[in-house]
């Protein structure tokens, strides 16, 4: 049915297209267990991929960029948390204002830098390990990204999972004023939540415009940020999920047009629209009310919190 | 009040439009509506190179003015307006999504000279259209192709299931088949003009299945950005515009659309007084399709072919689209030594004999 698709080129394919959403949607579902709900992703992933392509190409290091891409995400998601920590304005329309606010300064940033080649990021040298039939190509033929998205998976689902401080990140999220009661500072925990989904969105937006084009153009992301919100839910705010999630979404996608390429007949529509359909289906399980999953939802998601109320 | 002063403002701007091309004979003002950034590398770039040529060929006589980013749709309307308003007597709408808006905005202002690229609606007599015979180039493309593939699978980036896009990929594929007869095509529909990360997609696919040549009729780099990756196992073509950052390899010649002559053509006629509504498509013959440097990546010998098929064409020798020629289902669509007829290729919707897979509706 699949025709000449090899499948070990496939899954390789799809983990390096599902990385930006990865990054993306794994920041965003630390935020959103903060009790704070972000729209603004796409708007800071952009921002993420100009910053750090203008970082790469003025420093020549593709690490730098990276670098340069997680600062301008973080630094627009402080706008974000000066907004709605500490104006206490609302966050869906701040979140929706970051988006259009980001894709606009972005194409303003990168006026001068359309055409260019930003320094390329290579593979990491894993030696004889790559020429492993089908493990090799899946597993050990990567840019480092891959490796680090996949790693920042676990350490989130850890973090949240067996610390102390993932505990308290729970707690902000589920009952900012029990968390209050008990002497955290809900606005400077929540805030650091934003500054982490900030950087997270724009390393995405950065693998975006340097490893995955890699060009400078507007409007890169193409609604990217919007999918890794879709994830997060899809997810049900768990870590693994989110990665799997990431991977379906990316794998979809990848799977489209390698059918197209092996000139397989299945009408493209259905399979460009099916994980978009996924996400509708578990939004209408989970909101059904009964399913354990409707449960995990942070119960203070999109409400603000200021101590004199 | 609001009302009134709308309407005053507006006959204002009327009168002054009409008064200001009656005025200005000796300052003619050409304006450009484009559909992506000047920067985007490829379509829109050319066709401000277009405008520009036109400064320079008229000096003072000429105006130039121009809007990025104008979204196909009801904002193209209003921009268009606008220019008509502004004093533009002739107005270049450069993507096919205006065509509609243009043919509307012509009807109300009878006096300025409107030109829509790549579309077929000529509704008011003040509506001009042009277009450029790229599949002239994918002939050359197709038989570098054909020549170069050592897989023997060629691929080609589609934009939309579009005339225009069907004729190219028509040319291309008999042209690699003629040279190389064990030749297979794939086609990946993109499903957009300007989306870098998909048409990067696109081509990974298409490399993934093998394909060792790629053709693209989206606008970005990306796909030549994704064929470097290989190390000089995969080749491919400008589009649009030489794209020349990707020579010698993976980039190994290029389609360049060159609006320059016919804007020059246009706007002279205009300040000389010979307008006339047009139908232009023009090809390598009139200089509006240019193929861009073969690299030193091919050898000589295809070089010279190439170069020797280019000036047939453009000498009008040759015909890309010389029978006999059946249609994917083994229908028989021109006959021996029959050229196609340019209304046959502009309502262009089936794949020709040989290519598998299907146009999407």
């Amino acid at each position: 049915m699949f025709g000449s698709i090899d499948p070990a080129l496939l899954i390789s394919a799809l983990m390096v297209a599902s990385v930006p959403i990865l990054l993306a949607a794994i920041g965003e579902l630390v935020v959103e267990r903060a009790g704070v709900l972000n729209l603004g992703v796409e708007g800071m992933m952009i921002m993420g991929a100009i910053c750090g392509f203008i970082t790469a190409v003025e420093s020549g290091s593709p690490a730098l960029g990276f670098i340069g891409g997680a600062a301008g995400g973080a630094i627009l998601s402080l706008l974000f948390a000066l907004l709605t920590q500490v104006m206490q304005a609302n966050q869906v329309a701040s979140g929706l204002a970051l988006t259009l606010f980001g894709l606009g300064l972005s194409s303003l940033l990168g006026q001068g830098y359309v055409g260019i080649k930003p320094p390329l990021t290579g593979s990491v040298p894993f030696g004889p390990l790559a020429d492993i039939p089908f493990f090799g190509k899946v597993l050990f033929s990567h840019d480092p990204f891959v490796y680090l998205s996949v790693a920042i998976v676990a350490a989130v689902w850890a973090f949240l999972k067996f610390t102390r401080g993932g505990l308290i990140l729970r707690a902000v999220g589920e009952s900012h004023d029990a968390a209050h009661a008990l002497g955290y500072k809900v606005q400077r925990i929540r805030l650091l939540a934003i500054l982490f989904g900030g950087a997270m969105a724009g390393l995405g937006g950065a693998y975006l415009s340097l490893v995955r084009v890699p060009q400078w153009v507007d409007g890169i992301t193409a609604g990217a940020g919007w999918i890794a919100l879709a994830i997060v839910v899809f997810a049900s705010w768990r870590p693994w999920r989110a990665l799997l999630g990431a991977w379906l979404f990316g794998g979809i996608t990848q799977l489209q047009l390698n059918l197209q390429a092996a000139q397989v007949p299945i009408p493209v529509e259905y399979l460009s629209m099916s994980p978009y359909l996924i996400t509708i289906l578990v939004l209408v399980v989970m909101s059904s009310g009964r399913g354990r999953a409707s449960l995990n939802a942070p119960a203070c998601l999109g409400q603000n919190f200021h101590a004199a109320r | 009040m609001k009302r009134r002063q709308l309407l005053a403002t507006a006959a204002l701007g009327l009168s002054m439009a009409f008064g200001g091309a009656a005025l200005a004979q000796d300052k003619t003002k050409a304006c450009f509506v484009y559909v992506g950034p000047i920067g985007d590398g490829g379509w829109t770039f050319q066709h401000h190179q277009g405008a520009l040529d036109v400064q320079k060929t008229f000096g003072d006589k000429v105006e130039i003015a121009w809007q990025e980013n104008v979204p196909e749709g009801a904002d193209a309307e209003r921009v268009l307006t606008q220019m008509a308003l502004g004093g533009c007597d002739i107005i270049f709408t450069t993507s096919f999504g205006y065509m509609d808006a243009t043919n509307a905005v012509a009807k109300k202002f009878p006096n300025v000279k409107f030109e829509h690229a790549t579309g077929f609606k000529r509704e008011a007599p003040n509506v001009s259209t042009y277009n450029a015979r790229f599949y002239e180039g994918r002939a050359v493309q197709g038989h570098i192709a054909g020549k170069m593939t050592k897989s023997n699978k060629i691929g080609y980036i589609g934009s939309f299931p579009i005339p225009e896009v069907v004729m190219g990929i028509n040319s291309y594929y008999l042209h690699a088949k003629k040279v190389n007869p064990e030749v297979e095509l794939s086609v990946v529909w993109a499903f957009t003009w300007f989306d870098p990360a998909k048409e990067a997609d696109a081509a990974k696919a298409l490399i993934d299945q093998g394909v060792d040549v790629i053709a693209s009729h989206t606008d970005s780099t990306a796909p030549l950005a994704e064929a470097a990756k290989t190390g000089g196992k995969v080749i491919g073509f400008g589009q649009a515009s030489d794209m020349a950052d990707y020579k010698p390899s993976p980039r190994v010649s290029s389609i360049i659309d060159n609006w320059g002559p016919y804007y020059v053509k246009r706007v002279g006629a205009l300040l000389d007084g010979t307008y006339a509504q047009a139908d232009a498509w023009e090809g390598i013959a009139g200089g509006e399709v240019l193929i861009g440097e073969i690299t030193d990546a091919i050898p000589a010998d295809v070089k010279a072919e190439a170069e020797a098929l280019r000036d047939s064409i453009g000498a009008g020798t040759y015909h890309p689209f010389t029978g006999p020629i059946n249609k994917q289902d083994g229908s028989p669509w021109l006959a021996e030594g029959a050229t196609a007829p340019d209304g046959d290729l502009l309502g262009m919707n089936f794949y020709v004999e040989g290519i598998s897979g299907e146009i999407p509706k």
